[in-house]
């Protein structure tokens, strides 16, 4: 039982990580196109151009 | 004169270096075509992004500052095939987007919190030799994660419920927010006193699926809304406006202020309400007032946005949107017939009404009986809030969402646009179409009705000549002749026609008189009177064509499946009563009226409505849009004027007129699915309710319950997405 209170909140840590993650992604915008994006993955064309770097005002 | 485009109102900077464009883009519908572009605009230099958004349809492009013309890109994608137009996003718009970002922000927390309470919550329920100490820390756990999540995630329904609370109503997210805090607080009290059970796992497992689908109501309004837009920058208008005494340049409409003086030439529609200062030319009202025969213009003359100028060069003087105008007079009626509308509620609110104050009674009066019967209040309360949790809406929430979600993609694919998120509640109880003519029954461009008698290579020869005339009678012989390439050497002779030279002999394509062949006009004329007629002459042979606005090609067979859907159908038009006879004989709809003024459209809708009917509106002209408002609901096609399209509740694509009956079949259906989802919810609550309320419900089954009621009724909503229309489905 005693593991529990080291397992139990690593467990809620990579949770936090998980959630982290997932509000940096829709904060880069990578929620925006996503038909888009799943073409993307498979497009061969080498040019990658930047995403946008900032919400223009 | 000089002649530049200015799209500059439509660039913003994103750093002192980097100029930023959005386009929309028309026909992008593949990753081959984003690569395309991407490619043909990356290899301009100093183009530092582009950028292609597929589920929008837009482009966005930056460059350095200063080094290339806005222009250009449009150019560029005019080579690579495509169709493209500045466009500057509505506020609303923006806005959708903020909030569709904040829901999902929300969800995200919620469904982490929701998932790692459960590894927390799961052995406390299954119980065997937990130790009360460890009991404990698990409750303290969960109270740390869910507690900062649940404030965070359930902020659009606290929000929501204060609103309501605040305007003395109340709505659905009333009662959601009582139990999520009841339920919260008793939680916490529980854990302070290392009780057995806590509700911490149900009240963030409701948030979840609440905000399931907050989102998917959110989502379907945002994708509606981002085509819609697009559509109307593709359409946008742009005015040739003076900027010197004789230096023009073309212009968005949103650049063009009161008193500026626009340059309109023949066959251009006019994007501005002003006066003439110069010119004589005739104009082509029947957008605005569905009458088809020209009206003259001079100096001095009234011109209005949305009509076409036929024959002559004008100069307009733009006025302001002043008391007087037309568009003052419409926008008038039509405040007046929105006003009207706006006390109609919709079917969510409608449910919640009822579905409130039912489970807060039953709440209350299972927290009394408990007590009268002998429980201790903490019991009796722990029961209460059972049965506030297992009713809570959760079922009902996702109901109505999900099936408008998934119905508006499938009339999408259909080509029917959702102007209004209540459109397909309104659209199903319909039992009364009214349609319009000009450009709603009839297609928005003239088309050559007696082209099958004139020989090949003559009527080849006049497409080609035709194709240098901005005139749209002219306009409709070059498409039915399908000509391509213009003849050289063509002069035009302002108000009588075009001529060029061609193999030593003179041709010409204008006026009867002009290419003298007055008899054969007449001939042409007295047979039909509704039709235009254009004469082409090639040394002494003369050929007469008859051009009118042809009916959409499957107006009669959407009329009949209407009819036979138990719709009935009327028609009412500006246009003179020869014209619309016509119409109504060739489609079978007998109850038709002839020269009818907006005022007059209102007052007979209003009188179809004081008869019980359910009245659908259809119509494009600017004099359609208060009628628009007063009908039950309201259906445009996108040639429609923008401010009828604002106006519709529905918008369709297309040459055809089967949207039309799209947009019913598919309504209805979703109107029964969501029936549906709304029984099987309520049923649900029949089956739970006395479960809680004799105090059975552990935490593990209502929340197994509320998760099955909320995964049925979603899988029931995909239903939505297939109509049967006599056998056939629609894809």
């Amino acid at each position: 039982m005693e593991v529990m209170v080291i397992l139990v909140p690593l467990a809620l840590m990579l949770g936090l990580l998980g959630l982290a993650a997932f509000l940096w992604s829709l904060k880069s915008g990578q929620y925006e196109d996503l038909d888009g994006a799943a073409w993307r993955a498979i497009s061969d064309d080498d040019q990658t151009p930047r995403p946008p770097a900032k919400e223009p005002a | 004169m000089l002649m530049t485009r200015d799209f500059s109102h439509y660039v913003k900077d994103v750093d002192p270096q980097i100029a930023h464009l959005d386009l929309a883009v028309e026909g992008v519908s593949c990753a081959g075509c984003m690569a395309k572009i991407e490619r043909g605009l990356s290899a301009i230099p100093d183009v530092t992004l582009a950028r292609v958004n597929l589920t929008d349809r837009r482009l966005a492009v930056e460059w350095k500052k200063g080094a290339l013309e806005p222009a250009l890109f449009i150019d560029r994608l005019a080579e690579l095939g495509y169709k493209a137009y500045p466009y500057e996003p509505v506020r609303a718009e923006v806005e959708e987007a903020e909030r569709s970002k904040f829901l999902l922000r929300c969800l995200g927390v919620a469904a982490f919190a929701t998932m790692n309470v459960m590894m927390l919550s799961v052995p406390v329920w299954v119980g065997g030799d937990l130790s009360p100490e460890a009991r404990d820390f698990f409750h303290w756990l969960s109270a740390l994660v869910v507690l900062p999540c649940a404030a965070y995630a359930g902020q659009p329904f606290f929000q929501s419920a204060w609103r309501a609370l605040k305007a003395k109503s109340v709505n659905m997210d009333v009662p959601i927010t009582i139990g999520v805090v009841l339920a919260l607080g008793m939680s916490l009290v529980e854990t302070i006193h290392h009780a057995e059970h806590t509700y911490f796992d149900a009240a963030i497992m409701l948030i979840t699926f609440l905000l399931a689908g907050r989102f998917l109501d959110q989502k379907m309004r945002q994708r509606t809304r981002a085509v819609a837009g697009n559509l109307a920058a593709l359409k946008a208008e742009t005015a040739t406006k003076f900027v010197g005494s004789d230096e023009i340049s073309e212009v968005p409409i949103a650049a063009v202020r009161a008193g500026d003086i626009v340059l309109l030439r023949p066959g251009e529609r006019c994007a501005v309400d002003g006066s003439v200062v110069e010119g004589r030319s005739e104009i082509d009202q029947s957008l605005i007032t569905g009458e088809t025969l020209y009206v003259k213009a001079e100096r001095g003359t009234q011109v209005y946005a949305g009509t076409l100028n036929i024959s002559g060069t004008l100069r307009v003087r733009v006025a302001a949107a002043a008391e007087g105008t037309l568009l003052a007079e419409i926008t008038r009626l039509l405040d007046h017939a929105l006003q009207a509308r706006s006390r109609y509620v919709q079917l969510a609110d409608r449910a919640s009404q009822y579905y409130a104050p039912v489970v807060h009674a039953t709440a209350l009066l299972t927290t009394i009986g408990w007590v009268l019967a002998g429980a201790s209040w903490h019991d009796a309360i722990v029961i209460g809030i059972a049965v506030l949790i297992i009713t809570c809406p959760c079922a009902l929430g996702l109901a109505i969402p999900a099936v408008q979600t998934v119905a508006s993609g499938a009339m999408f694919r259909a080509g029917v646009l959702l102007n209004a998120g209540d459109a397909i509640e309104r659209a199903a109880a319909v039992d009364t179409i009214v349609f319009d003519k000009t450009g709603t029954l009839t297609l928005p461009e003239l088309d050559v009705v007696n082209g099958a008698g004139v020989p090949d290579d003559v009527f080849q020869l006049a497409g080609r000549l035709a194709l240098a005339s901005h005139h749209p009678v002219a306009a409709a012989v070059a498409r039915a002749a399908q000509a391509k390439a213009p003849l050289p050497g063509v002069t035009e002779e302002p108000g009588r026609g075009v001529r060029a030279l061609f193999e030593g002999e003179e041709l010409r394509l204008g006026s009867p008189a002009f290419c003298g062949a007055d008899v054969e006009a007449n001939a042409i004329l007295s047979a039909d009177p509704e039709v235009s007629v254009v004469a082409f002459s090639r040394g002494g042979q003369h050929t007469v064509f008859a051009v009118r606005q042809l009916l959409r090609p499957d107006a009669a067979r959407t009329i009949d499946a209407l009819v036979n859907r138990g719709i009935s159908v009327e028609l009412l038009s500006g246009d003179r009563e020869p014209a619309v006879r016509h119409a109504a004989d060739a489609l079978g709809v007998s109850a038709w009226r002839a020269g009818v003024t907006p005022a007059e459209k209102i007052a007979h809708i209003e009188a179809l409505k004081s008869q019980g009917r359910v009245v659908m509106m259809v119509g494009d002209g600017m004099n359609d849009a208060p009628s628009l408002a007063a009908a039950h609901v309201s259906m445009s096609p996108i040639s429609a004027t923008h401010l009828s399209q604002a106006t519709a509740d529905l918008v369709f694509l297309g040459k055809e007129l089967a949207p039309v009956l799209a947009a019913v079949d598919y309504s209805r259906k979703a109107m029964a699915v969501m029936r549906q989802n709304l029984a099987l919810a309520i049923g649900y609550n029949v089956l739970a309710v006395p479960i809680a309320i004799a105090g059975l419900a552990t935490p593990l089954i209502a929340a197994l319950a509320m998760s099955g009621s909320s995964i049925l009724v979603m899988l029931n909503a995909m239903r939505a997405r297939r109509v049967r229309l006599g056998g056939a489905s629609w894809k």
